[in-house]
Order: C-alpha cells, then sequence, then structure tokens
C-alpha cells in the first residue's frame, strides 16, 4: 500500500479574491508582478464550463486552482427523490461519452442487489457496446487532443469516424448521445438483426484509419516534441490522488477493472492492458491509442457468435425495490472507474446514492503536473487527462 | 529612374491608392476563400457550399457581416489605440505591397533599396499586433501581444539572412534587377544548395513572421482564446484579418519573387522550344502561379501541423534557423566571389 501524506493545495473560494488582492500589491525588485488569469469557465480548451484559476508568472504557470460547480445539477441528490428505475436515465448525463458505460454500472449495482443472473447474451452485447463506446470516446478525445495542440484537422478526422459507431448506436438503440439502453435485468430491446454486420464493417474500416491516426498526428515532431516528458505523474502520486483510467495506467500501473475484477464477459477475452512507463502526456496519448486497437480485439472475438437468448431477463414496472443494506459497484469506464455506492432502506429510492466518477480525481492531477510548465503544456495536460465537465461536477 | 512621385499626377496618384486598396480587399477575399476551401478538403468535407457557386460569394457574406457587426471597445480599454492598432497593420500590408512587381510593366513604385524596403515595412506590421494587445486591456491578449512580439522580431532574423543570400547573388537591392538577373534560371537552384536551404529558411521563418500554424503563437486560440484580437469585433477585426491575409500574399510575393523568377517564365538551357512556347505564357500568369503555389503550401502547413510552445519556437529560431542562416550566407558569399554557380556568362 502507498501511504504519502499529500499536501493539495485546498483554497477556499472566498480567499482567492484576498490572495490576488495581496499579490496585485506587492511587486519584486524587478518591477515584474505574477498575476492570476481565469481560465475558463468560457475559454475554448477547458472542454466545458470548467474554470481554473491560474497563477502565473509570465508563460509560466505557477498554480493551478481548478474551480468546479458550474454544472453541478445535485444528481445524486435527485436519485434520492426519483429512484432507481429512473436514475439510470440520469447516469447517461454524467460523462456523456460513456452513456452506455455508465448506464451498466448503476445496473449492475441493481443487479448485484436483487441478485439477478444474466443470460449470455445480454452480457456479451453489453460488451460490445461498452468496448464500440470506449473506442467512440477516445475518437473524440483524439480529435480535441489535436485541436488543442493547434491542429484542426484530426479534430474533423476523430468525428468523421466517431459518427461511424454513432450511427451504429442508432440504428440499434435510437439514439445518439444519452441512450439509456442498458437497465436493470438486461437491455431496453433486443439489437437489430443486422448490428453484427454493421459492427464488422466499422471495424475493416476503422484499423486503417486507426494507422492513418498515427501519420498524421502521432509521427509528428512537433506532436512528439510537446508531449514527451511533458506533464509527467509518477505512479505514487497518481494513486495517492485516486486517479483511474488511462492517466493510471500511463504512469505504470496496470489497473483495468476489466482484469481485475472481470464483469460482462470481459473474462473470456483475450486483451492487453496498455501500460505506459514515464507517465508523460506522450504515454497518456499511447494508452489510449493503443487501447482502440484492444477494443477493437474485444469485439473481433465477441461479434461473430453472439449467443441466442432473451434481451431482458427480468423486467421492472415503474418501481424497482432493493433489499436494505449496503450496495457498491465499479465498472471501467473510458476515463477510468465509476462507481456506486448505494445505501437501501428498503423502498424503491435509495436512502443515499453516492457516484465515484472517474473525472473529478483525475482532474486533480493537474495541480500536480502543471506548475513549472507553459500554458501551451498546461493545455496539452489537460486535454491528456481527458475530462469531461458534467462528470466532475455531476 | 525618376522618383515614383513627380512621375504621378494627382488623380493618377487617388486612382493607384483606390486600386491598392480595391486589390488588396479582392486578394484578401480570394485567400479567405480558398483557405476555406483548402481547409474543407484536407479535412474531408466540401467547405462553403451555398453561397453563389460553391460559395463563391461566401467571402462577400462574411465581409458584409463584418461590417455590419457591432463594434465592441472594452470599458477599460485604452480607446485610442486600441482603434488605432489595426490600422497600423493594415498600413504595413498596404505600403509593402506596392514595392512588389507584378510584372515587367505593373511594377507600382520601383523602390531601389526594394527588398530592404520591404523587410523593413514589413516589421511595422508587428507595432499593430503589439498595441492591439496592449491596449484590451486583457491579459490573454497581452501574453498573445508579447509573444507576437518576440516571436516577430526573432524571425525577421532569418527572413534577411535568406533574402541577403539572394541579394549576393544577383548583386542588387531592387527587386526588378533581382527579377531580371533570373532569366536563365533561378536562384533557387542557379545557386547551387545555398539557394535551396536559403528558400527553405525563408519559408519556415515566414510562416512564423505571420503568425500561421505552425507559429500562430500570438492567436493560439485553444491556449489564449483569440490571442491579441480577443476584443476586437467587427470592422476593427475585420482589418487584422485583412491584414493576416495579405501578409500571406505578400510572402508568397517576396518567395516567387527572389527565388522562383518573379514573373521570369521558366527557362531550360538548350531547350529553345521549350523556352519559346514558355515564352508565350504572360508575366503575371507566372507571377501569380508562382504566388498561388506557394500560399497553398503555406496553407497546408496550417491545416497538417500543431502549434508549436513558445519556448521550442525561440529555440528553433535561435539555436537552428539563425546560425544555419549565417553558415548559409557565409558559404553563399564565397560561392558567389568566386562565381561558382549556374550560367554565370549569361548573367
Amino acid at each position: 500500500m502507498v501511504t504519502t501524506t499529500l499536501s493539495l493545495s485546498s483554497v477556499p473560494i472566498s480567499s482567492l479574491d484576498k490572495r490576488i488582492q495581496s499579490l496585485e500589491n506587492e511587486q519584486s525588485s524587478l518591477g515584474t508582478q505574477e498575476y492570476f488569469v481565469n481560465m475558463g469557465p468560457q475559454h475554448p480548451s477547458t472542454h466545458g464550463v470548467l474554470r481554473l484559476v491560474l497563477h502565473l508568472d509570465g508563460e509560466t504557470v505557477k498554480e493551478v486552482i481548478p474551480v468546479l460547480g458550474y454544472v453541478h445539477r445535485g444528481m445524486e441528490k435527485k436519485c434520492e427523490f426519483i429512484g432507481y428505475r429512473q436514475q439510470v436515465h440520469l447516469t447517461d448525463r454524467l460523462d456523456y461519452l460513456c452513456a452506455l458505460m455508465n448506464n451498466w454500472a448503476i445496473s449492475h449495482a441493481i443487479e448485484k442487489a436483487l441478485n439477478i443472473e444474466l443470460n449470455e447474451r445480454i452480457q456479451v452485447v453489453r460488451t460490445i457496446l461498452a468496448e464500440l463506446q470506449r473506442i467512440q470516446s477516445h475518437q473524440l478525445w483524439w480529435g480535441v487532443f489535436g485541436m488543442d495542440l493547434g491542429a484542426f484537422t484530426p479534430f474533423l478526422y476523430g468525428f468523421r469516424d466517431r459518427e461511424k459507431i454513432t450511427a451504429i448506436f442508432e440504428d440499434t438503440i435510437g439514439a445518439r448521445l444519452t441512450m439509456n439502453f442498458i437497465q436493470p435485468g438486461g437491455l431496453m430491446f433486443d439489437i437489430t438483426s443486422d448490428f453484427a454486420q454493421k459492427v464488422k464493417e466499422f471495424i475493416a474500416y476503422f484499423k486503417p484509419i486507426l494507422n492513418e491516426y498515427d501519420e498524421l498526428f502521432s509521427g509528428n515532431i512537433i506532436v512528439q516534441e510537446r508531449l514527451r516528458n511533458v506533464g509527467i505523474l509518477d505512479a505514487k502520486t497518481a494513486i495517492s490522488i485516486g486517479t483511474t483510467g488511462p492517466i493510471l495506467r500511463a504512469s505504470g500501473v496496470a489497473h483495468d477493472l476489466r482484469k481485475l475484477e472481470p464483469y460482462g464477459v470481459y473474462s473470456q477475452v483475450q486483451f492487453d492492458v496498455p501500460v505506459g512507463a514515464t507517465g508523460d502526456c506522450w504515454d497518456r496519448y499511447q494508452v489510449r491509442m493503443q487501447e482502440m486497437r484492444e477494443s477493437i480485439k474485444i469485439v473481433e472475438q465477441l461479434i461473430d457468435n453472439i449467443p441466442e437468448g432473451k434481451h431482458m431477463v427480468m423486467k421492472f414496472g415503474a418501481k424497482i425495490r432493493v433489499p436494505e443494506g449496503v450496495y457498491y459497484s465499479e465498472m471501467e469506464t473510458a476515463r477510468g472507474i465509476y462507481g456506486n455506492f448505494i445505501v437501501a432502506d428498503g423502498s424503491e429510492k435509495p436512502y443515499r446514492l453516492h457516484m465515484r466518477t472517474p473525472n473529478f480525481n483525475n482532474l486533480w492531477s493537474i495541480i500536480r503536473m502543471a506548475p513549472g510548465l507553459r500554458i501551451a503544456d498546461l493545455v496539452t495536460i489537460l486535454s491528456s487527462i481527458d475530462i469531461v465537465v458534467p462528470d466532475i461536477d455531476r | 529612374m525618376p522618383s515614383v512621385s513627380s512621375t504621378l499626377t494627382m488623380p493618377l496618384m487617388v486612382g493607384t491608392v483606390l486600386g491598392v486598396v480595391g486589390f488588396i480587399s479582392v486578394v484578401a477575399m480570394i485567400l479567405v476563400y480558398a483557405e476555406r476551401k483548402v481547409a474543407a478538403h484536407f479535412q474531408c468535407r466540401l467547405g462553403p457550399m451555398r453561397v453563389g457557386w460553391h460559395g463563391t460569394l461566401q467571402s462577400i457574406a462574411d465581409s458584409l457581416k463584418l461590417f455590419l457587426k457591432e463594434d465592441i471597445v472594452p470599458t477599460k480599454a485604452d480607446h485610442l489605440l486600441h482603434a488605432f492598432a489595426p490600422v497600423i497593420s493594415v498600413m504595413a500590408a498596404i505600403l509593402t505591397l506596392i514595392a512588389i512587381p507584378f510584372s515587367s510593366h505593373l511594377v507600382l513604385a520601383d523602390v531601389s533599396i526594394g527588398v530592404l524596403y520591404v523587410s523593413a515595412v514589413s516589421g511595422i506590421g508587428v507595432l499593430g499586433i503589439l498595441l492591439g494587445g496592449w491596449s484590451s486591456n486583457n491579459k490573454w491578449s497581452l501574453l498573445g501581444a508579447m509573444r507576437a512580439g518576440a516571436q516577430i522580431i526573432s524571425y525577421e532574423l532569418s527572413v534577411t539572412l535568406s533574402l541577403l543570400v539572394i541579394i549576393l547573388f544577383a548583386g542588387s537591392l531592387r527587386l526588378t534587377d533581382i527579377v531580371h538577373s533570373q532569366e536563365a534560371g533561378w536562384w533557387i537552384w542557379r545557386a547551387p544548395g545555398v539557394g535551396l536551404l536559403a528558400f527553405v529558411l525563408f519559408l519556415i521563418a515566414s510562416t512564423a513572421e505571420i503568425n500561421r500554424t505552425p507559429f500562430d503563437l500570438a492567436e493560439g486560440e485553444s491556449e489564449l482564446t483569440a490571442g491579441f484580437h480577443t476584443e476586437y469585433s467587427g470592422l476593427r477585426f475585420a482589418f487584422f484579418f485583412l491584414a493576416e491575409y495579405m501578409n500571406l500574399f505578400i510572402v508568397a510575393a517576396m518567395g516567387a519573387t527572389l527565388f522562383w523568377g518573379g514573373w521570369m517564365p521558366l527557362h531550360i538551357g538548350g531547350f529553345t522550344a521549350f523556352n519559346q512556347l514558355m515564352d508565350f505564357i504572360p508575366g503575371t500568369v507566372w507571377f501569380f502561379g508562382k504566388v498561388i503555389t506557394l500560399i497553398f503550401v503555406i496553407m497546408w502547413f496550417r491545416w497538417t501541423f500543431p502549434r508549436l510552445r513558445v519556448d521550442q519556437l525561440m529555440s528553433l529560431e535561435w539555436k537552428v534557423l539563425m546560425p544555419l542562416g549565417f553558415l548559409n550566407l557565409l558559404v553563399a558569399a564565397f560561392l558567389s566571389l568566386f562565381g561558382w554557380y549556374f550560367f554565370p556568362l549569361v548573367f
């Protein structure tokens, strides 16, 4: 076990004004002045309404203070009122790029509580959909990463290819972003007859495209210079902050719940967990690029023989009653571990539901990585963390 | 050669000024349209298609929009400088443009120190950017302006060093003389090796000087929102935009004039029939053909490369480009001293 005490800068927001004031009054001998500047909540590369207060010395970042709460919707509290049946739909709006995985995670918690045994078909379809969504999420990240580095073209390429998976989801599920497809007890409805065919077509299309991504972007000397040895997060710090997903793996920790506590049919498929060496932006980039290839591998192994069976083993009415107790389930989404901690009092509504979302912990790694680097590096690091702001604020 | 002012009567001068202003507006519009189309096709999409045939009138619609937009000035901005900054940028671009020879007859001002004039006047443009960033009273704008200041002044050195190579061979600062010296062959290959290297240095450094990707740090939209023109809108923003595209044209025109023979047709020694065929194509077509090719290359950079970091930008200039430029100049000096370049007798 790693036991390090962290001195994470704990700045209450009310004191920020005072700090800014005091900084404006003091002047160094050379007549230069350090300053605070707001990056966000409206800024092109904070990916939503995240606000970072930067303490700068010229171009150099001295301190990053994330200020959260701009899209806080009180989701956990809301779940205490709407009950187990409806709260599944709220999880779509957490990390909207992993909607299906979030659906699955909370359904898994309820299924565990009710001891529902799922059939093979449901498990296989869920796994395929989750892996497709992982690819989809990483495609979008790749595009946005390119744009944050100043290259606009990857953004369009990423979205073009993401559209192919979105089209598959649209045909199968009927929605493109917030899908509500995976439910406690199975799937909302059965997959279409040509689902497997479409997925195979996509994989045949996307495999060479991944190499094209490398040609356009990964091999570029400027990209390499911008990413290598920038924003190094060592394994110890990564664990103590509580980062999960590609960030933790890039720091050299092979922690993947799909391997460690296999759910779905992950125990039946062959795949590797890509791990980085130094934990810099380049490693995080490479881990995600490799993960897309591994996800393709998983889908390929499953797509040819989706077992027959019902798409829902237990159909619930408007209410689900969960027996009294404490339940926890966690899953590996594209950004890390999404966990649901449920305290049930035996009614159709949870007494308390806590969502352990990956992005919240991942974000805080930035205050360890950014100091001493330039503003441009801060943008790179933020993009390499791949945050989704509604997931942080909930 | 009589001076410009003595040969031009008053109406002619007004006409010239109007002509230049009209020319730059049209060129900027065409370039904006070209950029959008080039970008679109690099990115597997169509680009503007709705306004006019294949979106050809899109630029007109865009400029109309910019004309009609509200001109927002931040309350705490330095109003005078804020209004003046875009004008400086555009003025620098216009003043540079008049010295460039478009064909053997179409030269507005044949300045005897043409190369010096162009590099000096185009350097004024950075003042507009600096003032724009400073007067906006916005920290992001100021950061962009400071970046632009450091960047443009540094890269000016490399541009000048690569231009000096051609001046050595041509033996004149007058742009028309430089074009005439390339009758037997363009300097990019006539000066063995050094011409090509000087051209590559010129292309890289010029891309940095006009703030285009991979050197668009002054704007750096993912870092500084919009850099020095964050607080500009409407017509003033349009002025910065105009200056940016005029500078793109000027850089391409200078590259074509000094390295690719300006309006000179392509001649290959001994191929008389081929040379005569090439002579049929008018000089203006040659000139604009070369300029368009260069502009396309610079646009190609923009839609392929990511942006450099600010310290990498500086080390590229001071540790790589400038030493290379000096070395290149030294070699070129020896080559021109001993006459070791192709077709020296013709010259």
